[in-house]
């Protein structure tokens, strides 16, 4: 019996470091991606340039450890003698290892250069600096060699604005649904009109459609109204689509609430507009935040809808579409792009983990969009 | 009497305020002026060159305050009116602003799409159905819906699979809301964020020279040659792009899926497993069973989700290399080739592919609701 035991419990503990173990892997392989990012934004340009943000972490590399003269007037063909190692002028280039294991490397070409004798050690790269989110943020300059040794300054971006207009646009768009889909959903959930069976059936309805059907008519009546490249224009194309889903799941929790207080409340003289305001807004702050995080993720995200309603009006740019010129105009200026994509994952990170608990909860009520 | 006893502080002083001519002013007045400050808020926004935190902060103050305001507004001139009207109005002004931008932003733009859809390149001749023949005779559109089936098929049946595998190992873990916070985290990025993070793991640099994209340095660690992964290896670029939507969206599956087990009453996998069933049996005959319903809701959103897929296609390779899309062949025909009637057509088609979907949730509606 105590031998059966015995072996359930070494299964178990088996059992149990399988599955941490896939689960671990898993979770690095999840969170990996990000983390290179993240490193890599923190990364002067040349080292991001020179090798790959693994680096940071302790390696066995060949360091330098001493610098000699070039012998003078090689040819090409001939074998010369370095530091106990005899070769051409092309094998020292590509490094040539002496029998102490230091490497012999000729840096630069046949008449002017150097010899470096390296060894192998335990190095980082983890000179870290925060000069690329002052670039990226501030429009700060920063100066490179180029291949030919002359110096080149470019201007940093400005993000700055970007963001301001992120927050400018994700904010309104984010409450102007959720106010309107609320007092909807109470309507729905609590008064009785002509047609209300057959719009709610129209919400649920409008819960699946695409929003590129939408683009096309409305920016149509935007150019006629002239709203296009305002903020009104986007907030507005974001409540559109994203009131079906709000007005879906406020209706689920609202309708849910208890009959007994909204009907004391009722006897009490209470208008619908009291009773809407002083008890059915506080009462529904879990669903009314599920939803805001979903929709400010949402709004804060996106990039279709900013790109086609603000345009061509660089006023107005959001985040996204900053950053997505920035990766088409200078894709491998990884400093300013490793930064300017961790700022734009600021605030989103921020909220999910501040809030998840909440998000979690409106993904489960409203997953059928 | 039942007006006193309801209305607030200042409510009261307005009706004291309103006799029957100073009803009918203030009525109109109120609106009005609400109207022209709204008006001057907008023309702010637009025109002026205020620093841009100024403007944000306007924006902000502008556009909530200003919907709550409109609210009260409607309210309050509904309730001037007499009890019956009021009863009768009310529920519109509630439910009448919902409606009629649902009306005007999705309900009625799929009929002018439709009736767009209809006409030529610039709606000077209606074709009738020509924009769909030439849709499906298009070679690259065909290659788009090739593209798209890839998205949905590979990137749904792994966001699945890993959704589902990762929720049952957490759900037996120490550690599972760590575990469940790091997999769920990518949800909260953008796809344009997204995008720059596998750019750089996806990074290609001339073979010899130093790797500092992830994927080629582990590839040339191992012996092999630097690839440029998303233009240059086709067709099976689409996979790697398909990879990002996976890492995006396997939390997703792996939240409700979580949730969904956590459902399975205990009793019922204790029995199965007292009975003999080992863990794969477990999880194939009882769990699969049990969640299913949550599988089938996972799935549909995952495929019409990749269906409309658009970004991060844009962001990683500019729609090239035969990675384009129904949305992103959708975005070019329409705001880079002004081809109207064509592009209306593509989105026309994207409509009709979520229509059975759309069917499946007003039936389950109907079903579940004693509305």
């Amino acid at each position: 019996m105590e031998r059966k035991l015995g072996s359930a419990k070494r299964r178990k503990l088996v059992s149990d470091i399988l599955l941490n173990g896939a689960l671990t892997i898993l979770c690095l392989l999840w969170a990996l991606p990000t983390v290179g990012l993240f490193v890599s934004s923190f990364r002067t340009r040349e080292d991001i340039f020179a090798s790959g943000w693994w680096k940071v972490l302790p390696h066995r590399a060949y360091v330098t450890v001493e610098t000699l003269d070039i012998p003078t007037g090689v040819t090409r063909d001939q074998v010369v003698e370095i530091a106990g190692v005899s070769g051409t002028f092309d094998e020292f280039r590509l490094g040539k290892t002496n029998s102490e294991g230091q490497q012999i490397i000729w840096v630069g070409n046949l008449r002017a250069g150097r010899i470096e004798i390296q060894e192998r050690e335990w190095t980082t790269r983890s000179n870290f600096t925060l000069s690329n989110y002052e670039q990226v943020l501030a429009g700060k300059e920063y100066s490179y060699q180029r291949p030919d040794g002359s110096t080149q300054t470019v201007q940093g971006d400005n993000l700055t604005g970007a963001f301001l207009n992120s927050v400018a646009v994700a904010v309104p768009a984010t409450i102007i649904p959720i106010l309107i889909a609320a007092f909807a959903a109470y309507g729905f959930a609590w008064m009785n009109f002509t047609g209300r069976k057959f719009l709610f059936i129209m919400v649920v309805a409008l819960l699946v459609v695409p929003l590129q059907i939408a683009l096309v008519p409305i920016l149509r009546d935007y150019q006629a109204l002239k709203l296009n490249g305002t903020f009104l224009a986007v907030w507005l194309a974001h409540t559109g689509f994203g009131l079906p889903l709000a007005t879906y799941l406020l209706y689920n929790y609202i309708s849910g609430l208890p009959r007994d207080t909204l009907e004391s409340a009722f006897i009490d003289g209470a208008s619908h507009f009291t009773i809407f305001t002083r008890l059915i807004l506080p009462l529904s702050v879990p669903a009314l935040a599920s939803f805001a995080i979903f929709q400010f993720l949402w709004v804060w995200n996106d990039y279709l809808v900013a790109l086609i309603f603000i345009g061509e009006v660089r006023e107005q740019e959001v985040l996204t579409m900053r950053l997505a010129s920035i990766v088409g105009s200078r894709g491998a200026d990884w400093h300013l792009l490793t930064a300017g994509a961790f700022i734009s994952m600021l605030l989103p990170l921020i909220v999910f983990f501040g809030l998840q608990r909440y998000f979690v909860r409106g993904l489960l009520a409203g997953s059928v969009k | 009497m039942q007006n006193t006893s309801r209305a607030s502080t200042p409510e009261r002083i307005l009706t004291l305020l309103t006799s029957t001519i100073g009803q009918v002013l203030i009525s109109v007045l109120v609106p009005l002026l609400t109207f022209v400050v709204l008006w001057r808020g907008f023309l702010f926004l637009r025109d002026s060159n205020a620093p841009k935190s100024i403007i944000a902060l306007v924006a902000i103050i502008w556009g909530v305050g200003g919907v709550g305001l409109l609210y009260l507004i409607a309210n309050w001139i509904v309730e001037q009116l007499p009890d019956k009207w009021t009863a009768r109005l009310q529920p519109f002004v509630f439910v009448g602003p919902a409606v009629a931008i649902l009306i005007w932003y999705l309900a009625l733009p799929a009929f002018r799409t439709f009736w767009i859809s209809l006409w030529n390149r610039n709606g000077t001749a209606f074709v009738f159905l020509q924009n769909y023949l030439d849709v499906f005779r298009d070679r690259g559109m065909l290659e788009s819906f090739r593209n798209n089936l890839l998205w949905m098929i590979v990137g749904t049946t792994f966001s699945v699979g890993f959704g589902l595998l990762i929720a049952v190992l957490a759900d037996r873990s120490k550690f599972e809301r760590i575990a469940k916070s790091i997999i769920f985290m990518p949800m909260a990025i953008s796809f344009v964020g997204a995008g720059i993070i596998w750019k750089f793991i996806y990074e290609n640099r001339p073979p010899g020279e130093a790797q500092i994209g992830l994927l080629n340095a582990v590839v040339t660690a191992l012996g092999g040659q630097p690839q440029a992964w998303v233009s240059l290896v086709q067709p099976w670029n689409n996979l790697f792009l398909i990879v990002i939507v996976v890492w995006l969206q396997t939390g997703f599956a792996m939240v409700l899926f979580s949730a969904a087990l956590k459902g399975i009453p205990a009793e019922l996998l204790e029995a199965s497993r007292v009975d003999g069933a080992n863990e794969f049996q477990v999880f194939f005959r009882i769990m699969v069973p049990y969640i299913q319903g949550t599988i089938i809701t996972v799935t549909t959103t995952i495929v019409i989700f990749t269906l409309k897929i658009f970004d991060v296609v844009m962001v990683m390779t500019g729609a090239q290399y035969g990675t384009e899309v129904i949305a992103t062949q959708f975005y070019r025909q329409y705001f880079s080739n002004r081809n109207f009637g064509y592009g209306s057509a593509i989105a026309i088609i994207l409509l009709i592919a979520v229509i059975p979907v759309m069917i499946y949730n007003l039936r389950e509606f109907r079903e579940k609701e004693a509305f």
